[in-house]
């Protein structure tokens, strides 16, 4: 009896879906998760290859301990400054330029700290700072938390001063951070797929824009120390060929491109 | 009150769609936590007999501390787990992380404690009133543990069900081990968690009511195999 149930449950957990015989560990951001694009271009990759793709979507800086452990074979991550020092450490084989998009910022529709159609991040968070309007911050070592604190320093605030005040470290994902800061009415940054994506917006709004300082570049790694190395070498190269940039650029979230190879 | 509307049409839909994507999460679910279950099992209640029966030095010390470990944290669990099972940690050379095996060898860490300590004090309740008799009977020690499992097996499915729920309603351990990889490790908790992230609460609403509707239909045929099996043994 107790032994039948035991085969039973092995038989349960051995067949699920997904589990091909090639396979290739990517680790991730969760807006790249989130916003779907996955859900896109996996399939494709799959059909050209073969290879199954197992996506373990993290923020950036876990991302890259991920890969540092060797438990991950590949990793699309955006904090360009890390990727660097990730490499120069010796852990990445290979590292490329995938594609990019940029942050918004997204606040509440009644806007206390008038910013709404600048162009200028740094003024619009100096504003912010000057209103001690209520501001969700990541607080997650994220890759858009890193570009956040790049914001703030350019802007000249320091944020840390008022923490526990109008500046709120939440230590969430993306969609967590948008879901707490909806509830608070507070301005938070965020990446444009996330944000295209997501459902819960109750009074928030995309108020600023269009500043270079908020591009947002997605770089392509191949771990050193990856387990299935050659796997990893044919999604790295099919991800930054041809193939894989008419995929990103063929992504649309209700008809608007959020992505650009 | 809006929300709970879209999500029960939500958590209609997916039923009625017959939505295989939810089939192989659910099953994965069930899977996972009733295999961490069957071990925590084999484990725990032999332990918890013994506990129950062995009189040595500190002993009362290991029983609080088993018992405060019915509290671990989940996330604390998955982190440990997450370490062991890494390739830079002992175990990685399994290659287990970020695989259904992982998030077994998790929930069993988390469930064991409890099956463990619930059953021993089943055992201990037993001991108290049976005792006397089984002593007096001359039955070797290893016999007695056997017995009395047997005589509370109705209570200790109540206690590896504590177990069960235990399991499938934690997220952060199989979040951390299992990476909640679309097709391979997401289970009901990580999609519901998930979904709340892209901000879709009807969705993550409704796969919530699943869940409930699933955990409630293994308590009820555990109820009935129970009811059927005491109608047999009379």
């Amino acid at each position: 009896m107790t032994l039948r149930l035991i085969s039973l449950l092995c038989a349960l957990l051995a067949s699920p879906a997904g589990a091909a015989d090639r396979f290739v560990v990517l680790a991730s951001t969760t807006s790249t998760e989130q916003s779907g694009l996955f859900g896109h271009i996996l399939p494709m990759f799959e059909l050209d290859t073969g290879i199954a793709v197992r996506v373990v979507a993290v923020g950036t800086g876990q991302a890259l301990k991920i890969g540092m452990q060797g438990d991950a074979d590949a990793l699309l991550v955006h904090d360009r400054v890390g990727e660097d020092r990730f490499i120069a450490d010796g852990h990445g084989a290979d590292r490329r330029d995938v594609m990019y998009n940029d942050f918004v910022l997204i606040g509440p529709a009644a806007d206390p700290a008038k910013v709404a159609g600048l162009t200028d991040a740094a003024l619009a968070l100096r504003r912010i700072a000057d209103a001690k309007a209520p501001f969700a911050s990541r607080g997650d070592d994220s890759g858009t938390h890193r570009s956040e604190l790049r914001l703030w320093k350019a802007a000249g605030v320091d944020p840390k001063a008022a923490e526990g005040g109008w500046y709120r470290e939440l230590g969430s994902g993306m969609g967590p951070t948008l879901n707490t800061a909806a509830g608070l009415g507070a301005y938070a940054l965020a990446d444009r797929a996330t944000w295209a994506s997501f459902r819960n917006r109750q009074s928030l709004a995309l108020l600023v824009q269009g500043d270079k300082a908020m591009t947002n570049p997605y770089g392509g790694i191949l771990v050193a120390r990856a387990r299935n190395p050659d796997d990893a070498r044919l999604w790295h190269d099919w991800l930054t060929g041809p193939r894989g940039k008419a995929a990103i650029a063929g992504f649309r979230i209700d008809g608007e491109q959020v992505f650009f190879p | 009150m809006f929300d709970l509307a879209a999500a029960f049409s939500s958590a209609i839909a997916l039923i009625a769609g017959l939505d295989a994507e939810l089939f192989a999460i659910v099953r994965l679910s069930l899977g996972v936590s009733l295999a961490a279950v069957a071990i925590a099992a084999v484990i725990g209640l032999p332990l918890g007999a013994f506990l129950a029966l062995a009189r040595f030095p500190g002993r009362e010390v290991v029983l609080v501390a088993l018992n405060a470990l019915m509290g671990l944290p989940p996330v604390v669990v998955g982190l440990a787990v997450y370490v062991l099972l890494s390739r830079a940690g002992p175990l990685g050379s399994f290659g287990l992380l970020f695989t259904p095996g992982a998030m077994v060898i998790a929930q069993a860490v988390l469930v064991t404690p409890i099956i463990a300590a619930l059953g021993r004090q089943l055992v201990a309740d037993l001991w108290e009133a049976y005792g006397e008799q089984l002593r007096s009977l001359g039955a070797p020690r290893l016999r007695v543990i056997g017995t009395l499992l047997w005589d509370g097996r109705h209570s200790l499915i109540t206690v590896l069900l504590a177990g069960f729920g235990r399991a499938a309603a934690e997220v952060g351990a199989v979040m951390i081990v299992g990476g909640n990889i679309k097709g391979l490790t997401r289970t009901m908790t990580t999609a519901i968690s998930l979904e709340t992230s892209k901000g879709d609460l009807a969705m993550a609403l409704g796969l919530g009511m699943i869940l409930l509707a699933v955990v409630a239909a293994v308590n009820g045929a555990a109820f009935a195999a129970g009811a059927w099996a005491r109608r047999v043994s009379g």
